[in-house]
């Protein structure tokens, strides 16, 4: 690779060729002020912020998408760069409401933070108000156009990363809006709801829908019995609300901070992440029995069903694949009905009266938790989804001291988990933990690889594929002697596509998929706190790493209050009871919603943009 | 929309028309830049583009329907409302804008009860503003189909109407 040699505010500095000014300036410690720039994801020098003064150039010119040359002399804060930036900040804001105080991105918003560093006193524009559109159709997603400076990120996250396209610019010049095509609302189109375009909206232009309410509500009604339960992926990044560096693993100071708020039980979806390997792996061993010994019709490759961005893109852009997926809810979703009839028995509560609570990293969670198929306890399952962020600013609203907090357990039976539960939160996870228990379960030998992980399918590549030899396996499945397990792992709904694609042109033999929604696996979730960018994806993937590596048990079938739950309530694996309470089906809607039945759709175009 | 057995003629013209359109999209499936032209094709069949042509074209052609919606939204060109048999277009360029351009536009808005970009109810006309057709020496100039209007006065507005349609349809009328 050639080194480019260029001075940046006359300090000699090094690139590589390619490398644009403001990536150089990033090696070297320069920090150039971006708006639409996404890194990875967007460079298109639409917002004019970025901009610099190079020696003998015309003009200034945009950082993020100018390329470094021999001998070049950037200047990054000119009098002439910060009077343009300035004008930028200006006009963007002309047409912008201050609303700051009451938005929800108040002291968390890229807008106003360069107002902030660039002195920003008054703004001397004065012109017309983009018109405020809010559409709160969707279950998790609010957009109010008013608040939307153009800058295309969510555009870019949605169709580049994502390949869903809900949301595009409609109109043109000042008239512009983002939006589903016609204007329609995000419900009634193929929005997956992942939250991709909240996690990189710069300001309040798209944010996840709050129930912050409802549960503060729930909290103070001496009738209900609140319990809460924390996904793998929000220990992880809910320090980060609190100023301490992504990847902080915070599980303890969570759990005392969640039974200060006044939680009846702080409970961890990470026991429903077990409960979801046991039947998942199960499952996956029941098709190839069927399809390898009975000779059944069976779909296989089995795909991963824990992700309901990933459900909802399934269930529009491949609806046949809707066999192959695993029929078991989320653990989100195992972890509602568990919650109202194994434990509210337990405790002598009545189910009517217990309110569940989730803290996910994920927007799609509160669109999951209000499925009709989720209703199996008798009442609604999950009743309220906080996302990592909101879950946040309700520890700073009761005046909490987090990072101070003493360190605390979950409580039980429903808070215990093994490491394997706990890496669910990174992309490979679920497979991996699916791995530690099927390949033991299949062989009564433990994992052959070191430290229980399997490499191939760590880390942030987009798709990753791994082989793994079955042999010397014990009397039930001498079936599998000898087979080889092939497995792939995709993230990022782009990555999976690929993969999906293969598969269904019948190119691909795998027998176990896992895809996660969302770059990087619920980590990288559109609930964590802003900005995920790829070092804080690998900053949280280590620290979910490190909490596995520290558990005590590292096996879901291993957890002593799974084995429990079997002996008391489940039976086994795919029994009755499972299938009455764990398990779900899928629901064909097709790329224009066509495939939905006519009275399924009314009730969902009901919630019209306002 | 209802199930019913029954199609009105409209919508049995409608089908017909998508049907040559998924024919005549074929040419363009896959082609760089063939997004537009084929966008030309539906408005040519239909005289608009329609929500469900927009559907088929997204279709066919393996574009998002926000992709493609966000492109008709686009160019002024492009339309997804009716047009009327007749297009009036009232000239807001600098030279007929000075010389009030502006109330006669009003003025045709009054009379014909619609907002710019809309249709009368009739299906006569459909109201549009232009950014000068290079009738500067005739301000204020307004087009109707081919036919330039010059020096029109918001009096005079109802006598160019006449020539186009046998009876005008009052806006009072118009909305029963």
């Amino acid at each position: 690779m050639t080194t480019i040699n260029l001075k940046i505010n006359n300090q000699p500095v090094t690139a590589a060729e390619g490398e644009t000014i403001l990536q150089a300036a990033q090696h070297s410690g320069v920090r150039i002020p971006t708006l639409c720039y996404l890194e990875g994801v967007q460079a298109i020098g639409a917002c004019r912020v970025c901009l610099v003064e190079v020696k003998n150039a015309r003009g200034l010119l945009p950082s993020c998408l100018t390329e470094v040359s021999e001998g070049m002399e950037v200047f990054t804060h000119t009098k002439k760069v910060r009077e343009a930036r300035k004008t930028v900040l200006e006009l963007i804001l002309s047409d912008h409401p201050f609303e700051c105080n009451t938005c929800e991105r108040n002291q968390n918003c890229e807008l106003q933070k360069l107002a902030e560093e660039f002195g920003i006193r008054e703004v001397t524009y004065e012109g017309a108000h983009s018109a405020s559109q809010v559409d709160d159709s969707a279950a998790g997603l609010v957009r109010d156009s008013s608040k939307c400076i153009l800058c295309r990120r969510c555009v870019a996250v949605c169709s580049d990363i994502q390949g869903v396209n809900a949301i595009n610019f409609i109109g043109r010049g000042f008239d512009t809006v983002i939006a589903p095509a016609f204007n329609d609302p995000l419900n009634s189109v193929l929005c997956v709801q992942c939250g991709q375009c909240a996690a990189v909206c710069p300001v309040g232009a798209i944010t996840e829908k709050s129930h912050v309410g409802r549960v503060w509500e729930s909290l103070e009604d001496p009738e209900k019995f609140v319990v809460v339960q924390t996904a793998p992926a929000v220990r992880s990044a809910i320090g980060e609300c609190f100023d301490m560096p992504p990847g902080s693993l915070v599980t303890k100071k969570m759990v005392a901070a969640l039974r200060r708020m006044g939680f009846d039980g702080v409970f961890d979806t990470e026991f429903a992440a077990d409960l979801t390997i046991m039947e998942e792996g199960h499952e996956l061993l029941d098709r190839l029995k069927r399809k390898l010994v009975d000779g059944e019709d069976i779909a296989l490759p089995q795909i991963t069903s824990c992700s309901p961005g990933w459900i909802k893109y399934m269930e529009h852009f491949f609806p046949q694949l809707s066999e192959n997926v695993s029929t078991c809810k989320s653990p989100q979703q195992m972890f509602g009905p568990i919650a109202k009839t194994y434990y509210a028995e337990k405790v002598g509560v009545d189910p009517a009266r217990m309110y569940v609570v989730s803290i996910m990293p994920c927007t799609a969670k509160k669109f999951e938790c209000e499925r009709p198929e989720m209703r199996s306890s008798g009442y609604q399952d999950v009743d309220a989804v906080l996302t990592t962020r909101e879950a946040g600013q309700m520890i700073k609203e009761a005046g909490i001291d987090f990072v101070n907090l003493p360190d605390e357990e979950f409580d039980m039976p429903l808070g215990a988990s093994t490491g394997a539960a706990d890496v669910f939160a990174n992309t490979g996870g679920v497979m991996e933990a699916a791995l530690r228990t099927v390949y033991e379960v299949v062989t009564g030998r433990e994992l052959p690889s070191e430290n229980l992980h399997v490499k191939p399918i760590m880390g942030l590549e987009g798709v990753k594929e791994a082989e793994l030899k079955i042999e010397r396996t014990v009397t039930e499945w001498k079936f599998l002697e000898g087979v080889t397990a092939k497995v792939a792992v995709a993230h990022g709904l782009g990555n999976a596509r690929k993969v999906l694609e293969r598969v269904v042109a019948g190119e691909a033999d795998y027998h176990f998929i896992e895809v996660m929604c969302c770059p990087g696996g619920c980590i990288g979730g559109g609930g964590q706190p802003r900005l995920t960018t790829d070092e804080v994806r690998r900053a949280r993937i280590a620290s979910i790493y490190r909490e596995d590596e520290g558990k005590k048990y590292r096996k879901s079938h291993e957890n002593p209050a799974i084995r429990q739950l079997y002996e008391e309530f489940l039976g086994k694996p795919l029994g009755h009871k499972s299938h009455e309470l764990l398990h779900t089906h899928y629901t064909r809607r097709g790329k224009y919603n066509e495939l939905l039945v006519e009275e399924e759709k009314e009730p969902e175009k009901a919630g019209a943009a306002k | 929309m209802t199930a019913s057995t029954e199609k009105c003629s409209c919508e049995v013209l409608e089908e017909e028309l998508l049907a040559t359109l998924d024919d005549q999209l074929e040419a363009y499936k896959g082609m760089p830049g063939g997004l537009i032209p084929a966008l030309h094709v539906a408005q040519g069949l239909f005289g608009y583009i329609p929500r469900s042509a927009i559907r088929h074209v997204s279709e066919v052609l393996d574009i998002p329907m926000s992709e493609v919606y966000g492109v008709v939204s686009f160019y002024h060109f492009f339309t997804t409302q009716p047009r009327g048999k007749h297009t009036v277009s009232v000239c807001l360029g600098t030279a007929c804008y000075v010389r009030g351009g502006k109330r006669v536009l009003e003025a045709f808005k009054q009379k014909l009860g619609i907002d710019v970009g809309a249709t009368t109810p009739d299906g006569q006309f459909t109201l549009e503003v232009a950014r000068c057709f290079g009738a500067c020496g005739l301000a204020p100039a307004v087009r109707v189909d081919e036919d330039v209007h010059r020096r029109v006065k918001p009096t005079k507005i109802g006598a160019i109407l006449e020539q186009y349609a046998e009876e005008i349809t009052e806006p009072e009328e118009a909305a029963v």
